[in-house]
């Protein structure tokens, strides 16, 4: 049983990796907000989680794959074929309410998730060559679908161009997706049965199989999470961007990878948060911004995204290692 | 595994089996059902296009495929130990601009060679010891490596490109074996693959692996070095970065810093498409060989029949899953046949 007590909840709370994410986050921010204090200025606070919106969305998609000690490499192809297909729904009718294309998206994207979910739960084939497989297949579809040209800002029609960056409340629209989504899943991944039991698949399959999960319909759902968040995530996209490439998004699935390792989630599966995976995305989207700030070039961006991600790394699996001895030593008495 | 206990009485079965059997026992392994498509692909191919079966036309078409098929047979050792890598194409982005910035520099071949080989072993054992010292799995270590090694590249080189280079460097990546028209990259290609074929099938190292792979843990307590093992494998993946560094840069005479970028997701295809499990501890090197054959020569010959590239990208996508489909089946097959077989001796 948890225990629920106030003190030992503010103390589990500051040793999760969620704190010292935050920690870490104003750490970074005092120096920035020194040097340039726009940094912190409601615009360019704003154009920094709009630029995080879409990656927090699929990174949580990807979380709940690497949760099930997965890994989803097709997320980027996904985005590419349902991104494409919403805009040459909207280049063909302009009238097409963009709320219905999004639906579109997602609608499409799940389908794209249950072929991965279906092959992997049921053919048997590691989630890693599944999704190798498809990010070719699902590429090529999207060259097939768009005839290799574009769908370029003129050919589109402004309402839903312009409904990612309509406000409500001050907030654009994106980032209330974004919101929703994140709240949605969190109360997914906390307190919902299928939430906890990919929590289970993903830390000891066989002892979850045990207790009675279905181990193959949880493969399958995660699957269908991360194909649903992408298919959404390629509707934004196009929307934002304005256009509709078939190169978009190409090698995304890293940055959503990435996002999940800063945040803390385990490759080797059952452990980590929601919250974790947005911070991890925020922080991603935090140092890239800064980079100028410091007078890095963006050239430097990838350089210094890999860096974090291997400190990150090391850190999580050197946390990991003492509280496993800590729990051995706790064992022997 | 049930299959690896009894392995003398399936010896036993097999020699008892009636010749139908011990054909059916032959045609369902994958390397050989991997032959046929690729012999199929060549006659089907024929067939289609007079360009096709040209022995000119044959030999060019490796200039295509020989560094990616060279680079998928260290990936094989890599593999075979449940690992995986997928910096290789920024290592060989990494080795490429150091080849570039040196030849600009006025470095004479044999110093470039070096370099790159120098800077991809260098790289390769970083990811090693990075992925073996605290245990930490391969693909989220070589993930952040992917970033860092191609973030170099792009950081020291910005939009810039290189493409100095001194009067014979194009031998390695253009050029064909003096008096012949077999290009010399995919003579190279042909010789370490013969090297790697002797390591994994001929030495007590390539045993070694498939035991890694098998049971890592197993393995380390009949005394293999696992850890070593495993860091040998990265730094031999990272050497041959920079030997296809060297091809690469000659062949096309300019590095930038997008070089090979998504080579790592294809070169991964060929060896799990040749039959390597990526779990571990079963292929061989014969079967990635006519793997990479067979996707070298299908992209080929579809681009002689005016298919477009992204045709092909769906035919390998699904060539992968079903490489992986297919044996995981013909074992359910096999293994049904085997009970059916002991059943019919016990009556």
């Amino acid at each position: 049983m948890p225990d629920l007590t106030f003190s030992s909840f503010v103390k589990k709370a500051l040793a999760r990796r969620e704190a010292t994410l935050i920690l870490l986050l104003v750490v970074l921010l005092v120096p920035i907000s020194i040097r340039s204090p726009q940094f912190l200025s409601a615009k360019n606070i704003s154009t920094i989680l709009n630029d995080m919106a879409i990656l927090a969305i699929v990174a949580i998609g990807e979380f709940y794959v690497i949760l099930s000690n997965g890994i989803d490499l097709s997320v980027g192809s996904i985005i590419a074929f349902t991104g494409m297909a919403t805009g040459m729904i909207n280049q063909a009718d302009h009238g097409f309410p963009p709320i219905l294309l999004l639906c579109v998206g997602m609608g499409i994207g799940l389908l794209m998730g249950l072929f991965n979910g279906v092959l992997v739960a049921y053919g048997k084939i590691p989630p890693i060559i599944t999704t190798l497989g498809t990010v070719n297949i699902y590429r090529g579809m999207t060259f097939l679908l768009s005839g290799g040209t574009w769908v370029t800002a003129d050919e589109m029609g402004t309402a839903y161009v312009g409904f990612p960056r309509h406000t409500f409340l001050g907030i654009s629209n994106l980032l209330w997706i974004a919101f929703l989504v994140i709240a949605v899943f969190y109360y997914f991944s906390r307190f919902s049965r299928t939430g906890r039991e990919v929590y289970a698949i993903g830390g000891n399959p066989t002892a979850a199989k045990f207790v009675g999960v279905n181990e193959s319909r949880i493969r399958v759902v995660v699957f269908l999470i991360s194909g649903m968040l992408c298919g959404l995530a390629g509707a934004l996209w196009t929307a934002r961007y304005a256009s509709a490439v078939n190169e978009m998004a190409t090698g995304f699935e890293m940055q959503a990878v990435a996002a999940c390792v800063l945040g803390g989630v385990n490759f080797s599966g059952g452990s980590g948060g929601i919250i974790g995976v947005v911070l991890g995305t925020l922080f991603l989207g935090v140092v890239t911004n800064a980079l100028p700030v410091v007078y890095l070039s963006v050239f430097w961006q990838t350089f210094v995204q890999g860096l974090i991600i291997l400190i990150a790394l090391t850190l999580n699996t050197v946390s990991d290692q003492r509280k496993m001895k800590k729990l051995l030593a706790q064992r022997r008495g | 595994m049930a299959e690896k206990t009894d392995l003398v009485a399936k010896g036993r079965l097999i020699d008892e089996m009636s010749i139908k059997n011990r054909l059916i026992e032959f045609f369902t392994q994958w390397e050989v059902l991997l032959s046929i498509i690729f012999v199929l692909v060549f006659v089907f191919f024929t067939f289609r296009t007079p360009y096709f079966l040209d022995w000119f036309n044959l030999m060019n078409a490796t200039f295509q495929f020989s560094e990616k098929a060279i680079m998928a047979l260290p990936m094989i050792f890599i593999i075979m130990c449940g690992d995986i890598d997928i910096s290789i194409a920024s290592i060989i982005a990494l080795c490429a601009y150091a080849v570039g910035n040196a030849a600009q520099g006025g470095a004479s071949i044999p110093s470039l060679i070096f370099i790159a080989l120098l800077v991809g072993t260098l790289a390769g054992l970083f990811n090693g010891i990075m992925i073996t010292s605290l245990e930490m799995p391969a693909i989220a270590v070589t993930l952040a490596t992917q970033s860092i090694f191609r973030g170099i590249s792009v950081g020291l080189l910005g939009d810039q490109a290189r493409t100095k280079f001194p009067t014979n460097f194009g031998f390695f990546g253009q050029e064909f074996i003096p008096g012949t028209v077999i290009p010399f990259e995919f003579v190279l290609y042909l010789l370490v693959m013969l090297l790697f074929a002797f390591i994994l099938h001929k030495t007590t190292y390539g045993r070694r692996l498939y035991a890694i792979g098998n049971s890592a843990e197993a393995a380390r307590f009949s005394g293999i070095k696992v850890k070593k093992m495993r860091v040998i494998n990265f730094t031999l993946t990272g050497f041959f970065c920079g030997l296809t560094s060297i091809l690469l840069a000659s062949r096309i005479l300019s590095v930038r810093s997008n070089i090979a970028t998504g080579w790592d997701l294809e070169i991964i295809t060929l060896v799990v498409l040749g039959g390597v499990a990526i779990t571990g501890g079963k292929g061989s090197v014969y079967g990635v060989f006519i793997g990479s054959m067979l996707v070298g020569y299908m992209k080929f010959g579809m681009g002689l029949l005016k298919f477009s590239g992204t045709l092909m990208t769906i035919v390998i996508g699904s060539l992968l899953i079903i490489a992986v489909l297919l044996p995981r089946l013909l074992d359910l097959y096999k293994a049904n046949r085997k009970l059916r077989l002991q059943q019919e001796r016990r009556e």
